[in-house]
């Protein structure tokens, strides 16, 4: 783990699983998709509506799996202060963004003709709000400070800060009485869900999660090269200085 | 495609708007990606490497192989 820690050696992984996790991930999303739309039956009360799920219930995890992840490297970031945690913490950021913005998103359009309404101000809907504007404020204090070290430090407590967040989203359910179901499928005893629904959004759950990680992957080789980029600018500049 | 009922416009702008964003993403972070590389590659080309970086090899000057001779006593 430590060795891959090292970006040179990052950057050699990456460059070989990049490829192979590209089309490992289109596939599993075409399976997905062709399981959702054509496959998997009405269900008994939401009726058709129920295929939104395949695409709002992976979202959902992936908004907080990518804000867990920020979190654990902002750890490595604070600690052994080590480049490339900071690198994974701050391009993570907009990819878990999008996610959040999908559930949020995709939540409203399954609500309406659901529940009546786009929106509620309860626990579950507020507090994957509140995510949502976390990814934003992480995203801003990164571009808002230029050295990249202090802008690590600096997110990286505000991202440790606001992941007392995420056991609230996942628990609100349970602790608040609130318009959005309990869970159904991460649950003591079990999913409640019928195979015939739960194969597919399994099948997208995992295809979201290849995407984010090969999203994440080209993301950090990017962020990584950016910086060279930009030490190598400071370098010339020396030099010519120095002329 | 199976009858997505009355509820279908809901169903077609939650697969829209994940396709679009997801689309948009993928642009985003490819495009910036291309880039970072091309930029690099750029500056290698102006010869501004990295301190660490191993220069472009040079051609080894041919050494001959001698032999020590044994000192005559």
């Amino acid at each position: 783990m430590w060795t891959l820690a090292n970006p040179t050696r990052f950057l050699g992984l990456a460059e070989r699983v990049i490829p192979w996790l590209a089309v490992l991930t289109f596939l599993t999303l075409g399976v997905g998709l062709y399981l959702a739309l054509f496959v998997a039956p009405p269900d008994y009360q939401q009726g058709e509506t129920v295929r939104i799920m395949f695409v709002h219930v992976p979202a959902a995890w992936l908004a907080m799996f990518g804000y867990t992840l920020i979190a654990i490297a902002s750890i490595g970031s604070l600690i052994w202060r080590h480049p490339l945690a900071d690198v994974a913490a701050k391009t993570a950021a907009p990819i878990g963004a999008t996610f959040t913005f999908l559930a949020l998103v995709t939540g409203s359009l399954w609500g309406k003709p659901m529940w009546g309404t786009y929106w509620v101000w309860d626990a579950r809907l507020t507090s994957m709000l509140v995510l949502f504007l976390l990814y934003l404020g992480l995203i801003a204090l990164w571009q808002s400070i230029e050295e990249p070290g202090r802008a690590g430090r600096a997110a990286a407590i505000l991202a440790l800060v606001g992941f007392v967040n995420v056991p609230i989203i996942k628990f609100s359910v349970d602790w608040w009485n609130t318009l959005h179901q309990p869970a159904s499928i991460l649950r003591t005893g079990g999913p409640t869900i019928d195979p015939s629904l739960l194969t597919p959004l399994f099948v997208m759950a995992v295809g979201f999660t290849l995407l984010f990680v090969l999203l994440h992957l080209i993301a950090m080789r990017a962020e990584i090269l950016r910086r060279r980029v930009h030490a190598l600018r400071q370098v010339h500049v020396e030099r010519a200085a120095a002329a | 495609m199976p009858d997505l009922g009355p509820h279908a416009a809901f169903i077609w702008a939650a697969y829209t708007v994940t396709f679009v964003a997801v689309a948009g993403l993928v642009g985003l972070i490819v495009q910036d990606d291309r880039r970072q590389r091309q930029l690099l590659a750029d500056l290698e080309r102006q010869g501004i490497t990295r301190r660490s970086a191993k220069p472009a090899a040079k051609p080894k000057p041919v050494e001959k192989k001698t032999r020590a001779r044994k000192a005559k006593p």
